[in-house]
């Protein structure tokens, strides 16, 4: 498809909203009459609240109301089905009742006219717990496995007998912390009932998901709920799925009549707005001589909280990365006395190909073989799961080129031996990959006489550049230039679009206003040829539209807005709608690539630092280059937090999380990032959808752990299994 | 959200004045300690007096030799002070080295020699804590104790001074002019920080109301090379896992004199004496400083978490030295 806009560098439709304040964050919003929500958070992890003395804050200066156990109103669970659309985060509700299940649970929310007045009440606020011993600490502080889970589990071939009659084999454990998604701007909420409906100003990844799921638990119609999140500071997926500090603020609006707002605190969000859970992963992989890859075992433990089993699949790369007969997964799940974890960038994938692409890299040394020469001995040309062919895979190119930018040749397999100065150089290198999905959309386009054009979807850009691919898809298709085009989103009243999650909002949104736009270009013809109209009696399939106009074959021609205001229109309109259809029978769809990482070892001062990245990702075609590579080289730099530095640190005695603030829990800064060269990959993937696109969004993070991991070993002879790699691990001797 | 009252001043006088002997009213300089304890609940003050009106903003020359810093200079101005630059580069470095630009534009040398620490149950208002209550307990003594101190520990307290730019000031040496409802005084700078003993609460020699007016650094040691080096989880925007700051004079390749302080790993800004014998007369040469290192350590006390600032700190030593050495070589070099 030769392209106008698409696939060009376009500069963000919203970024000049952005940049002057005019983008209308959830916490911007300030409505008449609106009083301040302050959830209060459990100081224990495990136990029961005794009591809270509410009597004294009910007296401080502006509180209005405190909500907890004892009066909150009777709501529902959400059934929080994914088929439904109306997951939630938690399926416990707010304030269930008095059990405490982990540090920073709201125990009670005070509701103030000011917020400040809020902040203070909940400060005061007393209350006496019943603090029970054996607080479960995190999986990574116990030994415990937990329960099974059949369903994630998966077998093909029969990879423990290939394992014991192969001649070469590895066997090892590997684990992650829990990570925070550290997201810019906190979850947060306005809750205003105008009359029987429920108004929803709430920063999340699903405007759909959360207007279902307030129906579901306030018992109401779904058309009665309207959801709105115009810009949201992102979330990683902790703002996929409602959290209670929502349904505790429409609670309370509802009962005081009154719009409530609650913006959590950082210290808040860390604690009980999701987090990446910790993982425990045993590997065992197994080849012959020539580095063919003859068994696969990934058995994995991940931790949830005691009120919600949120699953992070971490097993599944194991089954569809490389080629071989033989590969099982299985997966464990522990309850910990700590906050319930949620999807975290590329959530499960990110955590399995940590520990795949380090076992790779530990078999590649037991074989005596280059790294990277065993990934392309394992090369797989068809999904080793499903038996189908992918739709369009270049690994193979991504490996070569990565490779060649950054100078793989020159790399001395010795460890230690790659030395400058006081430092030795480590190279490591990673396969990046990320399954591409699509679900169904909804979309609607109005052509309008006033020459713009508006494109509308219930879907949401979490600053990923969700409203400027859209803008771009209607130019594309209308000739009508960026500055004309007007794209609305985040609103559950829209035409249903999807979540913006898994990498899919571009590949599920853009086919179905692709849809809506021919549609409304058809309307358009339909006026055209009506009477008194310009083109009177033509038939309408012999129209063309380009450039904004209509177009007969005689070469007559006229604008889309002339036409609208001779025939006194403001507008035509057109409903699209895009679904994934039979190709899901005929390939397999999925995102490659390669990192290559150089880190930087000063054994003298023990002083580590990731120099280099190298990469080449594939994602189909890049609708955007610009946002693209932000994504790519934005998930570099959250990749390298997850290798070196980030981890919530709960205290083990009683599951409390110490370091809930930006100072102590420790994310890249600046002075860490190393030199980064991003390449994509231009090859659309029309088997996926008609614009070639696949996904962008997660990608870049599966891969760069490992490859520093690889590189560290490379550089120190160091084998860190345990992530993240801190300083005192590298002076182990 | 606590109440307090909010006073200005307008000059030395006035500010005592009007802070008095009251331990439940505060100086508020930059605020970037103080403001963010109180709102964690921490610090309790009914009054602030604020005193960046007073007018303690100015480094000069006496004519002694030595530098005199105003209490309210920003750590941004002094890094980049041209006589701070010129005659004491240890204190550029040190506080280049310590938090963002951002903070370094409101924090101020007082305020700075006054921060607390960083340790996670003194900042979190719920846990047992001796330094924040006396008598409550230690949380980190058996709990989450990876950034504490190995060096002036007690059992009552294990808590670092975090900060970067004392460290250097311990190097260097200097001179704290105090002025409370008493009147006014002088404290050596390494006198001025307590160890934690038995009473980690008292964490310096400031009597009820006294104030920081001046911090007067000694007069350089002539010929001296130096080197700041901190070790830390990432590379800025952190404290210290181990810092050390050195002062190196070398004649004919031997050291004639040396200056040692350590941060990341005490309980106040570390002078080490220890070192500093270790290099005297010495050879200027890496078995030296690996000695000097040895004797900066060989009190050090660990705990769970933090064993491995032993020999982070040795490291963080012998590198601080060797790098000093060669600033001073090249210092001597004829141009
Ligand atoms: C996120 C973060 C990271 C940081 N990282 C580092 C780091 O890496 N290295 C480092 O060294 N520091 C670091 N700091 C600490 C920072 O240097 C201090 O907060 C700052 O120097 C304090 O100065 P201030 O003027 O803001 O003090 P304030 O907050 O105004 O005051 C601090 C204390 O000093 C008292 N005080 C102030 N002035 C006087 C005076 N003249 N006489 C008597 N008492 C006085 C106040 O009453 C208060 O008790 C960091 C701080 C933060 C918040
Ligand atoms: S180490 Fe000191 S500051 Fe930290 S909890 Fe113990 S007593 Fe408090």
């Amino acid at each position: 498809m030769d392209t106008q806009v698409i696939g060009h560098r376009t500069p963000r439709v919203d970024g000049e909203n952005k940049l002057t304040g005019r983008a209308d964050y959830t916490t911007d919003w300030y409505v008449d009459n609106m009083l301040h929500g302050y959830p209060v958070p459990a100081s224990i992890s495990h136990g029961t609240l005794e009591a809270l003395d509410i009597e004294p804050v009910l007296a401080m200066p502006g509180v209005v109301a405190v909500y907890h156990h004892g009066n909150f109103p009777k709501l529902y669970r959400s059934p929080s089905s994914q088929a439904h659309q109306d997951q939630v985060s938690e399926v416990r509700l707010p304030f269930e009742d008095e059990r405490i299940h982990y540090d920073g649970q709201y125990v009670a929310m005070v509701v103030a006219e000011r917020y400040e007045q809020a902040r203070a009440a909940a400060h005061a606020l007393q209350a006496r717990y019943h603090q029970d011993s054996g607080a479960r600490p995190g999986l990574l502080e116990t030994r415990e496995d937990g329960r099974p889970l059949e369903s994630e589990g998966g077998l093909r071939g029969d990879p423990d007998s290939a394992y014991e009659r192969a001649p070469v084999k590895i066997d090892h454990v590997y684990a992650i912390a829990p990570e925070s998604h550290m997201q810019m701007e906190m979850h947060a909420t306005l809750a205003q009932w105008r009359d029987d409906r429920l108004i929803v100003h709430e920063s999340t990844q699903g405007v759909v998901y959360q207007h279902k799921a307030m129906a579901r638990i306030f018992d109401m119609p779904e058309e009665k709920v309207e959801v709105i999140s115009h810009y949201i500071g992102s979330g990683f997926g902790n703002k996929l799925f409602m959290w209670p500090h929502a349904v505790a603020t429409a609670a309370a609006a509802r009962e005081l009549g009154r719009p409530v707002k609650t913006v959590l605190s950082r210290q808040q969000d860390m604690a009980s707005g999701g987090n990446r859970p910790a993982s425990r992963q045993r590997l065992r992989l197994a080849a012959d001589e020539q580095g063919r890859l003859l068994s696969m075992r990934h058995d994995s433990t991940t931790e949830t909280s005691f009120v919600h089993p949120y699953v992070d699949s971490v097993g599944t790369p194991t089954l569809n990365l490389y080629a071989c007969d033989n590969a099982a997964i299985s997966h464990h799940l522990l309850e910990v006395n700590h906050g319930t974890p949620c999807p975290m960038r590329a959530p499960g994938e990110v955590s399995g190909i940590y520990a795949l692409e380090c076992a790779m890299d530990e078999l590649a040394i037991a074989l005596d073989m280059d790294p990277l020469e065993l990934r392309r001995r394992n090369y797989s040309y068809e999904d080793p799961t499903k038996g189908l062919p992918w739709s369009s895979k270049h690994l193979d190119t991504c490996y070569d080129s990565a490779a060649r930018r950054f100078g793989w040749e020159r790399r001395d397999p010795r460890v230690g031996s790659m030395r400058e100065g006081d430092e030795i150089l480590g190279w490591g290198m990673a396969t990046s990959s990320w399954t591409a999905g699509r679900q169904p959309c909804m979309a609607r386009v109005e052509l309008r006489a006033d020459g713009t054009v508006m494109a509308a979807c219930g879907t949401q850009d979490i600053g990923t550049g969700t409203y400027t691919v859209v803008a771009q898809t209607v130019a594309e298709l209308t000739g009508v230039p960026l500055d004309r085009v007007e794209v609305r989103l985040g609103e559950s009243s829209l035409p249903a679009g999807p979540l913006s999650g898994g990498s899919m909002a571009t590949a599920t949104t853009l086919p179905a206003v692709a849809a809506a736009v021919r549609a409304a270009i058809d309307e358009l013809k339909e006026v055209a040829t009506d009477e008194d109209a310009p083109f009177t009696g033509a038939d309408p399939d012999g129209l063309a539209f380009r450039d904004g106009a209509l177009a007969d074959e005689q070469g007559k021609r006229v604008a889309f807005d002339d036409l609208l205001s001779g025939q006194k229109l403001g507008s035509v309109s057109g409903d699209g709608q895009a679904a994934p259809g039979d190709e899901q029978n005929q390939y397999s769809f999925r995102s490659f690539g390669a990192h290559f990482v150089e880190v930087r070892w000063d054994p003298g001062i023990s002083r580590l630092c990731v120099s280099r990245v190298v990469s080449s990702i594939d994602i189909g075609r890049a609708v955007n280059p610009v946002t693209a590579r932000n994504q790519v080289e934005g998930a570099i730099v959250m990749g390298i937090g997850m290798g070196l530095f980030e981890k919530l640190d709960y205290d083990p005695r009683d599951a409390r999380l110490i370091n809930n603030n930006y100072s102590d829990y420790i994310v890249t800064s600046h002075a860490d990032m190393p030199e980064i060269d991003v390449e994509l990959l231009d090859n659309p993937d029309y088997a996926f959808n008609e614009f070639g696109a696949r996904g962008v969004g997660e990608i870049g993070l599966t891969g760069i752990a490992p490859a520093i991991a690889n590189a560290i070993y490379h550089a120190t002879g160091k084998r860190i299994r345990d992530l993240p790699i801190t300083i005192e691990k590298l002076m182990e001797p | 959200m606590r109440t307090f009252a909010y006073r200005t001043a307008d000059d030395v006088t006035q500010a005592v004045t009007t802070h008095g002997a009251d331990d439940q009213v505060a100086y508020v300089a930059g605020g970037t300690t103080l403001l963010d304890l109180v709102k964690l609940d921490v610090m309790r003050p009914t009054q602030l007096v604020d005193i960046n009106r007073l007018p303690l903003g100015e480094v000069e020359t006496l004519d002694d030799g030595r530098l005199r810093i105003g209490a309210t200079v920003t750590n941004t101005e002094l890094a980049h002070h041209p006589e701070v630059k010129a005659r004491y580069p240890l204190l550029s470095q040190a506080l280049l080295a310590g938090a963002s630009t951002q903070l370094r534009n409101m924090a101020t040398t007082a305020g700075n020699i006054m921060q607390r620490t960083r340790c996670p149950y003194y900042r979190d208002a719920s846990a047992a804590c001796n330094r924040r209550e006396p008598g409550s307990g230690c949380d980190a003594m058996h709990g989450i104790n990876r950034m504490h101190a190995v060096l002036g520990v007690s059992d009552q307290c294990i808590a670092t001074h975090p900060s970067d730019m004392c460290i250097a000031m311990a190097a260097i040496g200097a001179t704290l002019t105090l002025e409370g409802p008493d009147g006014k005084r002088e404290i050596a700078f390494n006198d001025f920080h307590r160890l934690p003993g038995d009473q980690p609460e008292k964490e310096h020699e400031l009597r009820p109301g006294e104030l920081i007016t001046y911090i007067t650094l000694d007069t350089p040691i002539e010929g001296a090379g130096a080197y700041y080096l901190k070790l830390r989880d990432r590379a800025s925007y952190e404290f210290a896992l181990a810092s050390a700051g050195a002062l190196v004079s070398i004649q004919d390749g031997v050291i004639h004199e040396a200056r040692l302080a350590l941060g990341g790993v005490a309980t106040k800004p570390w002078r080490s004496h220890e070192a500093e014998q270790a290099l005297h007369n010495q050879p200027a040469a890496v078995s030296t400083f690996e000695m000097a290192a040895e004797a900066a350590m060989q009190d050090a006390v660990p705990h769970e978490h933090n064993a491995f600032k032993i020999p982070l700190a040795r490291q963080a030593i012998v590198r601080a030295l060797r790098e000093a050495c060669k600033d001073a070589e090249n210092a001597n070099e004829p141009r």
